[in-house]
């Protein structure tokens, strides 16, 4: 079944086409990649799906369901994490409160709990304190529980960064350029970390430039180019693909 | 001594220092010494209800007092005999603080889409509008000349009447109230949902953060606590007049949080009480002090806003994160200049603490 299904997702700013008609549809359960050249509009993509900007036309299903244009938060709240290209930790609180506030969507407090600190809202706190450790645990961090966010090593903060995206039990799981930046052995270590969390069900559906990253662990590549899908398949079709080949290297002369 | 206090919870040690002060009265019965510390009370209310909209959720509201005057208002306007109305002190507590909220609300709402400066700006014009507005709907509220006198609480058939005593002890409760409030909004889901929308707030709607419900939320509950303190403090003056809540007192309030330290209880505890200390006791004993020794014409009180001044240029200076900063303030405003020393020496304090 497919989970996400984009058919015909177009965003335009003023004149600027930043995608075009793009027809996607990602299989549950599965590791998909879309990648292609700076500014071919990837993160537009990824901005459409999680309701910053309501597309200038086409759809966005998700579990069947039509999502497009509606608010961050519900669409948050239906099961789709997100991870940024520029790290946008919640600088100054701690990895366990940033993972804790991932868990926003699925918990019950109201103000009112709040301002009484009732006992159903104290047991609450205290298992989604649990639940944070463990997944600080399962992306190893345990041990920079109490650090903040933003004096963390960079590759610490791209695995918080999942973290939290993991906090609020995710369906959806979308990763913008998870790998920027990181060092081989930390690639390495993000490779094992991308594999566990699908073991676990959900589905991944990543941006990222380190083609060996990528061809490492998709089943599925799409390519965008000038905001347009130029190809999609399995890894082996896409790297030996011409129009994907000429995207990244030009025309032979 | 003191790893027995400091392991103690943090409300409870709140609790212990309040139970304390409820004890001066006893050590120094001048009520004119009970006034300023009952005044303190009221501007202690005020900063934390700024602490939740400015330190939590990061919103720089710059007309703050409107909801102080709303408080005092609605308290003059249905606990007087301007209209023959005359609900009891007590259930105007509530009643104002529902006021205040809801105007927090209505304000709040057109400034959802700004941030800082232009925030500032509009909260700014805010704050001008609810006073000219009291001053201008002069067949309700007699415009410059104000309500008064207003109802005497009563409890259990004691009369306050004038008497300072009683309005302190009701501070005192005020305070007490608040503080168990702000602790347990700080630890709580809303409370975490307003620091990350302080720390980035697209980031926070992708948690699934409603981000408009929480920033009127803050707003709301800001200005309820603002609603508290104008009971308390028209009660206690047993006059509401527009003059009494202008530009200078948001400004008052919002130095108190920097000059104590944003975002962290205590910190704004010590800044009110310090800034109401300085207003109403250090600076007339100065210029007593002054008289005495011959120079009749010094009057300290001229040049408070001097003194503010440098004490928040010296703060910047020397303490810019306030004298009590919250952890999140402290590695804030050193973050400019962390190197990997700083960030050492913050994880081997935290460290320390949480032992």
């Amino acid at each position: 079944m497919s989970i996400l299904v984009l058919r015909g997702l177009t965003q335009r700013f003023g004149g600027l086409v930043a995608v075009k008609e793009v027809d996607f549809e990602i299989e549950e359960g599965t590791i998909v990649a879309m990648i292609g050249p700076n500014g071919a509009g990837k993160s537009t993509v990824f901005n459409v799906i999680t309701g910053i900007y309501r597309p200038t036309a086409g759809t966005v299903e998700f579990n069947g369901k039509a999502i497009q244009g509606r608010k961050t938060s519900d669409i948050a709240a239906l099961g789709i994490a997100r991870t940024f290209q520029n790290i946008r930790l919640f600088a100054f609180m701690s990895s366990l409160d940033n993972v804790m506030t991932g868990r926003h969507s699925r918990m019950r407090a109201t103000l009112a709990d709040a301002l009484l600190h009732t006992p159903a809202a104290a047991k609450e706190e205290r298992l989604v304190k649990e639940r944070a450790s463990e997944i600080l645990r399962f992306c190893g961090l345990e041990r920079d529980a109490h650090t903040f966010a933003t004096n963390l090593p960079y590759g610490a903060q791209r695995r918080l960064e999942i973290a939290r995206a993991l906090a609020g039990d995710p369906k959806l799981l979308l990763l913008d350029e998870p790998a920027a930046g990181m060092n081989p052995i930390e690639k390495e270590e993000l490779v094992g970390l991308i594999r566990r969390i699908r073991e676990t069900g959900v589905t991944i559906f990543l941006i990222e430039h380190d083609m060996s990253l990528v061809m490492q662990i998709s089943e599925r590549i799409a390519v965008l180019d000038y905001g347009e899908k130029i190809a999609e398949g399995a890894p082996e079709a896409i790297r030996t693909n011409e129009r994907v080949i000429e995207a990244y290297l030009g025309k032979p002369a | 001594m003191r790893k027995l206090w400091t392991s103690l919870d943090p409300r409870l040690r709140g609790f212990v220092v309040l139970a304390l002060c409820a004890f001066i009265p006893l050590l120094d019965g001048n009520p004119s010494h009970l006034n300023v510390l009952a005044d303190a009370a009221t501007f202690i209310l005020l900063a934390l209800g700024l602490n939740i909209v400015v330190g939590f959720a990061g919103l720089l509201d710059l007309g703050y007092a409107a909801f102080f005057a709303i408080g005092s208002y609605a308290y003059a306007m249905l606990a007087s005999p301007q209209f023959g109305v005359h609900i009891p002190f007590w259930v105007m507590l509530f009643v104002a603080s529902g006021i205040a909220g809801i105007f927090g609300i209505l304000l709040g709402a057109p400034t959802l889409r700004l941030r800082g400066d232009y925030l500032a700006i509009v909260t700014l014009g805010f704050g001008e509008i609810v006073p000219q507005t009291f001053l201008n709907l002069s067949q309700w509220t007699n415009g410059p000349n104000g309500i008064g006198p207003l109802d005497q609480p009563v409890l259990f058939n004691y009369r306050f009447g004038l008497h300072t005593l009683p309005y302190y002890f009701v501070g005192l409760a005020l305070v007490a109230l608040a503080i168990v409030v702000v602790h347990n909004l700080q630890d709580s889901r809303l409370g975490r949902s307003w620091m990350a929308i302080r720390e980035d707030e697209l980031a926070a709607a992708h948690m699934g953060i409603n981000t408009t419900k929480a920033k009127l939320s803050a707003f709301a509950l800001g200005a309820s606590f603002s609603g508290l303190a104008g009971v308390a403090y028209g009660a206690k003056l047993n006059l509401v007049s527009p003059d009494q809540f202008q530009f200078n007192v948001s400004i008052f309030v919002l130095s108190m949080l920097v000059l104590g330290g944003m975002g962290n209880i205590y910190g704004v505890i010590a800044g009110s009480f310090l800034l109401s200390a300085l207003e109403r006791f250090i600076l007339p004993q100065a210029t007593i002090f002054a008289h005495d020794l011959g120079f009749s014409q010094v009057d300290f009180s001229n040049y408070r806003f001097l003194m503010y001044g440098l004490i928040l240029v010296s703060i910047m200076l020397f303490r810019p994160a306030g004298l009590f900063p919250s952890r999140q303030r402290a590695a804030e405003l050193t973050a400019g200049k962390t190197d990997e020393m700083v960030a050492a020496h913050e994880q081997s304090l935290y460290t320390e603490a949480i032992k």
